[in-house]
């Protein structure tokens, strides 16, 4: 199998502030994985750098075959990005959202077209095509964001909590959407808080003070730690912190 | 380009689908240059005069006379001495004085001449100017009255002061000042807010994961308000030709040059308070406070620079508003040539340099963190 990301030792220091404290992991292509940890855990700083959004102090990393020090760029191509605040323009209309985002990631138009129909259609949104997104309800919107973040086929998605303040059920659709995407090669980088959904990853890594405390597969997680949930592995790692979180 | 172009189209949404973001941009200029367009061009009623007569005599009773006759003046109170002169004005009772010189009468008679000062405070210079050249020009009819009576060659001079603001600004000082003021409202503080929107919704962030280079980013963000900037500037200047009749004096293109330069820094500005703050209500109160005050009070637009304490006059030239409003005054209205503005092209393009550097440093410090 493929490796879509891996990082080696990567470091983050905001001063004398170590954000990430030497990660080593990676992720397999078509893998869903869970990337948790608490506020203030380094997850988002982590993520950032993955995406080539920040440059790491120290170690290094590769995402979908790019380094993420020198070739930003390459990666940011291949890469879908759903970030925790909503990411559409609430005063543009659903299929001008999806044009704008396919517009910069250099697809042409006519299969633009063509694939604006064909998503709107299996996501049920065909008769919401020309409303704006200001209009439609959260749940909707989470998921017409997460469409177009996958739009342009990129390799690996990163959702940062992409279902904050949902309803359980939006969720659970959600993730529907996710599984798909996982089906067809997309690699899914996801970061939660609901410990429900991390059992729907393939495998976990569990963040505490910047560091990597757990990374395996929920079954093996919860066999490691004596526990019977998720929730409860989580409870046991992030008890351990000593940064507050923010 | 297919990135560029999806991007500016998404500009142009935003803006025409926020009315009153439109309103502002497309009306305001209209509706400034219509409303000081026609407020200065009021007539001159009820000037409040006062007179100084070193020695009363019948020709300076039938001037004072004509003048209250005339029913724009009212003489509201005679001075007993030049010091008193200074006290009326800052007293705000009188509009104008009237200074007749020693034996008025007596010299005409014998010398064929005689002089009388007209005094104003030129803090409103339309008005000082107007309410001058009336009082002037009743002035000279009694003298033409007299010379016919007495059958020989006589003159009264009147010799014009300007209080306040000596060099007497041309009376459409004011199109320059919208100029500045909307090119900079518009550049400076729309982009700030347009971009620190885009923060603040947290799609900066998708914008900067994207293949998009950052400078495009910017460059997408600030093309349709320079477009906005270009329709604005081209509507004030018909506006002001053909509906207040004030001619393009000078050099057409070099005026445009130094707007274009003007919008650069103004753009820069706008630029370098979106990488300083990450809310649009601090982008506006920057853009606001910081920008469209000292813009409307210190660049020249109302007060005259010239008679500003030296304090505020320094902190005037530090605002790009205000060379551009004296450049502009002096290509439009006076007419000069490009050697005469080359002090403010310099200037205005210093600024530029500087604010666009500082910006685009601080705008990839941000992206390095």
């Amino acid at each position: 199998m493929l490796i879509a990301i891996q990082t080696e030792n990567l470091t983050k220091q905001f001063g004398s502030f170590t954000a990430v404290d030497n990660i080593s992991f990676h992720v397999l292509r078509g893998e869903i994985f869970g990337f948790l940890g608490a506020n203030g855990a380094g997850k988002t700083t982590a993520m950032r750098m993955l995406c080539g959004l920040s440059k790491p102090t120290s170690g290094s990393g590769e995402v979908a075959g790019y380094d993420i020090a020198r070739q930003p760029e390459k990666i940011k191509k291949n890469i879908g990005y759903m970030s925790q605040k909503f990411s559409l323009y609430e005063d543009l209309k659903v299929w001008e959202n999806i044009r704008l985002f396919a517009g910069i990631y250099g697809m042409k138009t006519p299969e633009i077209a063509r694939k604006t129909d064909e998503i709107l259609h299996s996501l049920g949104f065909a008769s919401e095509k020309n409303t704006r997104v200001k209009s439609l309800p959260l749940g909707w919107k989470q998921k017409l964001a997460f469409s177009v973040a996958i739009f342009h086929e990129p390799k690996i998605v990163f959702l940062d909590e992409p279902t904050g303040g949902v309803d359980p059920v939006t969720r659970r659709q959600f993730w529907e959407l996710i599984y798909q995407a996982a089906e067809r090669g997309i690699t899914v980088f996801v970061t939660t808080h609901y410990m429900d959904e991390a059992e729907y990853c393939n495998r976990i890594s569990i963040m505490v003070d910047g560091k990597i405390e757990a990374l395996d597969t929920p079954k093996n997680l919860k066999r490691q730690f004596h526990a019977d949930t998720m929730d409860n592995v989580f409870y046991q790692l992030a008890r351990k912190a000593t940064r507050k979180s923010d | 380009m297919k990135q560029f172009s999806s991007f500016v189209r998404k500009e142009f949404y935003h803006i025409f689908r926020d009315k009153r973001t439109v309103m502002i941009l497309l009306i305001m200029p209209v509706l400034q240059i219509i409303l000081f367009g026609f407020a200065i061009t009021t007539e001159v009623k009820n000037v409040r005069m006062a007179v100084f007569v070193p020695s009363k005599d019948v020709s300076t009773e039938g001037i004072i006379n004509q003048l209250q006759e005339s029913k724009y003046f009212t003489l509201v109170e005679e001075l007993q001495g030049s010091g008193d002169i200074q006290r009326i004005f800052r007293e705000g009772k009188a509009n104008l004085v009237v200074v007749f010189s020693e034996n008025f009468h007596d010299n005409m008679l014998h010398t064929g001449e005689s002089s009388i000062q007209l005094i104003a405070d030129a803090t409103d210079p339309n008005q000082a100017l107007m309410l001058t050249n009336y009082a002037a020009s009743i002035i000279s009819g009694y003298g033409m009255e007299i010379m016919n009576e007495a059958n020989m060659p006589l003159q009264i001079i009147p010799e014009i002061k300007m209080l306040n603001n000596p060099q007497m600004k041309d009376a459409y000082n004011f199109v320059p000042g919208v100029m500045g003021l909307i090119l900079m409202l518009i550049c400076a503080m729309m982009t700030s807010i347009s971009i620190v929107r885009e923060k603040e919704t947290g799609t900066m962030e998708i914008l900067l994961a994207s293949p998009m280079k950052p400078i495009y980013i910017i460059l997408s963000k600030t093309t349709p308000y320079f477009t906005l900037s270009i329709v604005n500037l081209a509507t004030i200047l018909l506006l002001s030709v053909y509906v207040l009749g004030i001619p393009v004096a000078g050099n057409l293109f070099l005026l445009i040059f130094i707007s274009l330069l003007f919008i650069l820094v103004a753009l820069s500005i706008g630029l370098l308070i979106s990488t300083i703050v990450d809310k649009q209500l601090a982008a506006m109160l920057i853009s606001g406070m910081g920008l469209m005050m000292p813009t409307m009070l210190l660049s020249g637009m109302i007060f005259p620079v010239e008679s500003m304490p030296v304090f505020l006059q320094w902190i005037s030239c530090v605002l790009p508003v205000r060379w551009y409003i004296e450049a502009v005054r002096k290509l439009m209205i006076q007419g000069v040539d490009a050697v005469y503005v080359l002090k403010e092209i310099v200037i205005l393009s210093g600024m530029a340099l500087f604010v666009l550097s500082a910006s685009l440093k601080k705008f990839s410090i941000r992206l390095k963190k």
